[in-house]
């Protein structure tokens, strides 16, 4: 099992504080909005994703497991 | 028997239940199965493996929501099909809700429709079995997102036919919670005349455009476009390119279409999809890129406004589109739709800005000429009319 951040894009208002704390694995499109990377999270960024989920303003991302195969 | 009488004219509409005996239950899925039947709402996925999951889900108390919303500009095959069949709708949701044991069955009709809203409920008041009297009917609102399976349950549930977040997807958790499984009007029906073993495989289109008749017909798989258009009074005007599976589909090139059959494997195969069955023959007189232009307003324009990538970079995508149809664009215009035809699937709560973004990449390959022609202010299809930058540059040669 991996961990991926998974985003409710209903939620998230762009405020781009995720991308800021986890460049390596979110960037902004051209309005703001973060690109998560579809890989899962390599195990030196844990932590930094962790805080990224904790530090968005409108709790719209969280850390899912999910299957390496898939 | 088949689907339709055949043709755009209504037949007769049944009394009564139409599927008597026949197929039930897991014996009618492994039919569904063998003949893998695919939805006809647009996705297009496999009618058997949706009903195993929501039994197995629903523990006796699934629900069945029929999806009649058809909020596809361009089809007219959902509510053609509820005018003329309403029974064989019926019959299908009833064949559905024994096979994943519902106990609840809902009919989402878009409220646009009212024949085909009128003839359900007609049709509903005549049928005696307890799952029909218990059935419900419930007008969709008006728009293109209505008919999106989450937006119908939301809907249902609360009033509100936006999109909600997945997971969980209405067959582990929809109409009051319950697993729910949203199948669009067309394969129920189909799924009544598998049961029945009397369906040829045969599926509904929409025809419209250069065609000298447009309206739904009926046809076999496997068969080539040409029939379509015969059977559509054959073509008004030359036509050079053709919208396969609606606003959620693509473009293809006239030259590849006439080099197709309709059916899912070989569209698949090429990158196409079925869809909704839409099949739009766009005149070669016409504009592509405005025809382009046209469609990205409205997919624009109907985004439910709950998530960034949908409401900000759809958006930017028409307006774009519009600034080259009207030969007017900014420096970047086409490599900037390039970029964004590329950057927003999977980026809504629903599937909106991925089938958007999907019809314009199709745009840019297939009249790729006519969007570099517009990024220089030049209209190739629309050269006879006067192009004042074309004439001034001809002048100065
Ligand atoms: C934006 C959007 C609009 C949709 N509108 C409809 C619709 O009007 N009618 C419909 O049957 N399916 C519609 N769908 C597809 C449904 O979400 C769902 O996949 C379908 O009803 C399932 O039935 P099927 O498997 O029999 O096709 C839409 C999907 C999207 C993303
Ligand atoms: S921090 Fe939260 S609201 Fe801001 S862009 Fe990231 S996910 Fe969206
Ligand atoms: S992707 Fe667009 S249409 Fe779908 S829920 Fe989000 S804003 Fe609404």
């Amino acid at each position: 099992m991996a961990e991926q951040v998974a985003i409710d894009r209903i939620r998230c208002d762009g405020h781009g504080i995720c991308a800021e704390l986890l460049p390596e694995m979110i960037s902004l499109d051209d309005w703001g909005y973060p690109i998560i990377k579809p890989s899962p999270i390599p195990l030196r960024l844990i932590e930094h994703a962790q805080r990224a989920v904790e530090a968005c303003p409108v709790l719209a991302l969280r850390m899912t497991r999910v299957s390496k195969a898939a | 028997m088949s689907m339709l009488s055949g043709g755009p004219h209504p037949a007769l509409p049944q009394r009564g239940r139409e599927i008597d005996g026949g197929l039930r239950g897991d014996a009618l899925v492994r039919e569904l199965e063998r003949a893998n039947l695919l939805g006809r709402g647009g996705a297009g996925f496999p009618v058997a493996r949706k009903w195993r999951t929501v039994k197995a889900n629903g523990n006796g108390r699934a629900v069945v929501l029929a999806n009649g919303a058809e909020g596809e500009p361009l089809s007219r095959k959902d509510r053609t099909l509820m005018v003329e069949r309403p029974h064989l709708v019926i019959d299908g949701a009833l064949l559905a809700a024994d096979a994943v044991r519902a106990s609840d069955i809902i009919f989402y009709v878009g409220n646009e429709h009212r024949a085909a809203v009128s003839a359900m409920r007609r049709a509903l008041a005549e049928r005696h079995e307890r799952a029909a009297q218990r059935a419900r009917l419930v007008e969709a609102p008006a728009g293109y997102i209505s008919g999106e399976e989450s937006a119908a349950v939301h809907y249902i549930n609360a009033g509100d036919a936006r999109p909600t977040v997945t997971p969980p997807r209405p067959f582990e958790r929809g109409i009051d919670g319950r697993p729910t499984l949203v199948q669009n009007v067309e394969s129920l029906a189909a799924a009544a005349l598998h049961a029945s073993g009397a369906l040829n495989g045969t599926a509904l289109f929409t025809t419209s455009g250069a065609v000298r008749r447009s309206g739904v017909y009926e046809l076999p798989p496997d068969v080539a476009p040409e029939a379509v258009v015969d059977l559509a009074g054959g073509l008004a005007k030359d036509v050079q390119a053709v919208l396969i599976g609606g606003y959620f589909g693509s473009w293809a090139s006239a030259e590849e279409v006439w080099s197709l059959t309709l059916d899912s494997n070989s569209l698949r195969a090429r990158g196409l999809t079925l869809g909704c069955g839409v099949l739009y023959f766009l005149p070669a007189d016409s504009c592509g890129v405005d025809a382009t232009a046209r469609i990205m307003s409205y997919l624009a324009g109907q985004s439910a406004r709950q998530c960034g990538p949908c409401v900000f970079g759809l958006g930017a995508i028409a307006t774009a589109t519009r600034r080259l149809a009207e030969r007017a664009p900014q420096a970047e215009d086409l490599a900037r739709l390039a970029r964004w035809s590329g950057l927003l699937a999977g980026r809504g709560a629903c599937k909106h800005p991925d089938g958007a973004t999907g019809l314009l990449r199709s745009a840019l390959e297939v009249f790729a000429d006519d969007f570099v022609a517009h990024q220089q202010r030049r209209c190739i299809t629309r050269r006879a009319l006067p192009d004042h930058s074309r004439v001034l540059a001809e002048a100065v040669a």
